[in-house]
């Protein structure tokens, strides 16, 4: 009697936390969405403050595409500025050359996912000749790779060269960052609890015992990086729409160190743990402003003590519920209750 | 017709032959021993049938297609799945990960559908689950199916392996020295074991092995390798008394 009363309470809770899971990420959207549009038009929030939000979530996209390549696939890419650049320059182009002043508002998300679609393109053409052999190459060809883009760019005339793009109007909104880095972030977690995903994990943990396992490195690892320089592209457009001024220097070796420093300090293998280092290391730029130069001491020291003590980042190779797809949760709680049912069974 | 057939085998690394002029036909069904002192060039075999390297020379086929420049993934597809000496798990996922990375090859929905969620992905991924957690049922590994590899005890690490090459669906089964690390009593269990899995599974085994008991237990063919070459080939009891073979093993003088 007692027994049955329990199995019925579990299960009524299991119960309340699915559906309260269920409805969990529409509530948190529309709630992020209706707040970000209600900011942007009635002004209610600070300018500076909506700045601060905007980088964020551009970091955030930023961090989220790296750490698919350096943390889920454990590769080591330093180019991801390189990507963002492509895409900041091809939204610019479009919004300030291609599209006419009256509909460059409207056209603007199509200038974004353009920046996306060229930085995807050129990730494939990169990605072609680095997959083919294994080992570190990657990690040369990216930084060669972010070198080049910068000195093509300082030597077209036609994009300003060195001096840079102006003339980009301020279209980089509140909504529009919250749109692109949700969709961001659900499209890296969809990939990675896919079958792909999973192959994309089996290359980090054991790339030969992969291959043997009938999973196509090759393809998985060039799918991987299309999607990453695509959203580095993405954040590039933003990016470029938000300063309303880009030139060749913002995208150096410098600007792929700071998404590197996001990604290990959220936590390799984790989107909480990117969303965390995102949002921790752009707040504490801002907040440690007053110190100078004295900042680009701090920034690294903390680095360091975070590598002391937790090597893998805040969050290294762990993940909360709430990313999990709701298929492989009720897998897991089955498995779980069937367990415990099995222990409490035996005498 | 042969399962497995291999003719003219030869392999060098950088000018030193660690395989030459290596055949060996399996029927389907058969189990077949590779045996030899270390550095024989067993394992070298097995790295060359599954395409890690690429042979020299020789061919390789499986059911009369050939096997030589294709890549591992390929040749895993058509049939053919190993395990290996040192385990190679993938030690950072869970188990039940690590079967469902086995059936990546028949995942049939696009990457546009993976990133999306949409289209054949709910269903497949269904089917992909349940079929990876009826097979660690059957290795009776699923009450740790949500456990990381790298915290299973050794033995079961070993099974593990075994059940994500079968994910495969294999026609011929590699095994690269399963008993290595085992006692005598864990060995007749592996014996036991090996030979459940080949009923179960209709699966045609190559083995290599150290361990005598096991391999005059269990192959019903063995080949015996040293510095490469092939010194005998046939029944387990009359590659035991082969001259040839207590030299290798024993050295010059204990041979009678």
């Amino acid at each position: 009697m007692n027994r049955t009363g329990t199995a019925y309470a579990t299960w009524r809770d299991g119960w309340r936390r699915f559906t309260a899971r269920k409805y969990f990420w529409p509530a948190v959207l529309a709630c992020g969405l209706a707040f970000s549009i209600a900011a942007d038009r009635y002004d209610f929030v600070d300018l500076y403050v909506q700045l601060i939000v905007i980088y964020v979530g551009i970091n955030i996209i930023l961090t989220v595409s790296l750490n698919l390549i350096n943390g889920y696939m454990g590769e080591f890419s330093v180019g991801h500025a390189g990507f963002m650049a492509v895409g900041a320059y091809t939204a610019s182009l479009i919004t300030v050359h291609v599209l006419p002043q009256s509909v460059a508002a409207v056209g603007f998300p199509v200038a974004v996912l353009a920046g996306g679609l060229a930085a995807a393109l050129i990730g494939f053409l990169v990605a072609i000749p680095s997959f083919k052999t294994r080992g570190d190459y990657l990690a040369i060809v990216t930084l060669a790779f972010g070198m080049i883009v910068k000195s093509i760019l300082e030597n077209i005339d036609a994009v300003g060269g060195p001096r840079g793009l102006l003339g980009m109007e301020k279209l980089t909104t509140l909504p529009w960052v919250f749109f692109w880095t949700a969709l961001s972030v659900w499209v890296i977690r969809n990939l990675v609890y896919s079958n792909y995903g999973r192959g994309v994990l089996s290359v980090r943990e054991d790339e030969i015992a992969a291959d043997l396992m009938s999973v196509n490195t090759r393809q998985v690892k060039i799918i991987a990086f299309v999607v990453s320089s695509f959203f580095a592209g993405i954040a590039g457009g933003l990016f470029a729409h938000a300063l309303q001024f880009i030139n060749p220097r913002m995208f150096d070796i410098i600007k792929s160190t700071d998404v590197l420093i996001m990604v290990y300090l959220g936590g390799i293998a984790s989107l909480a743990g990117s969303i965390i280092g995102a949002v921790i290391y752009t707040l504490l730029l801002e907040i440690l402003r007053p110190l100078g130069i004295w900042r680009m001491v701090f920034m690294p020291l903390l680095l360091v003590v975070l590598m002391i003590y937790r090597p893998r980042g805040i969050m290294g190779l762990r993940e909360t519920k709430l990313f999990e797809p709701l298929g492989d949760l009720v897998t897991e709680r089955l498995w779980r209750k069937t367990k415990k049912e099995a222990s409490d069974a035996a005498p | 017709m042969p399962l497995l057939e291999i003719s003219g085998l030869t392999h060098y690394f950088a000018g030193l032959c660690a395989v030459s002029d290596f055949h060996l036909a399996v029927a389907p069904q058969e189990l077949v021993g590779i045996i030899g002192p270390n550095g024989a060039g067993k394992t070298t075999v097995f790295n060359l049938i599954t395409g890690v390297y690429r042979p020299s020379e020789g061919s390789i086929r499986l059911d009369g297609r050939e096997l030589t420049g294709q890549s591992p993934h390929a040749i895993t597809r058509l049939g053919i799945a190993r395990t290996f000496q040192n385990i190679r798990l993938f030690k950072d996922l869970t188990v039940l990960d690590n079967v469902r990375i086995a059936h990546y090859g028949e995942a049939a929905y696009s990457p546009v559908e993976a990133l999306l969620h949409i289209g054949r992905f709910r269903a497949e991924e269904k089917r992909i689950t349940v079929s990876a957690l009826d097979l660690l049922a059957v290795f009776k590994l699923d009450f740790v199916a949500h456990e990381k590899a790298r915290s299973l005890p050794y033995g079961l690490q070993r099974k593990l392996e075994i059940a994500r090459a079968l994910a495969t669906r294999p026609r011929l089964l590699l095994l690269d020295e399963p008993a290595a690390g085992m006692n005598p009593n864990e060995i007749l269990q592996l014996m036991e074991f090996i030979g459940w899995i080949r009923r179960t599974f209709s699966v045609t085994i190559l083995l290599i092995e150290h361990q005598m008991r096991l391999v005059m237990g269990i192959c019903e063919r063995l080949v015996v390798l040293d510095f490469g070459a092939t010194i005998a080939a046939g029944l387990p009891a009359a590659v035991r008394s082969d001259p040839k073979v207590l030299e290798a093993y024993l050295g010059e003088e204990a041979a009678p």
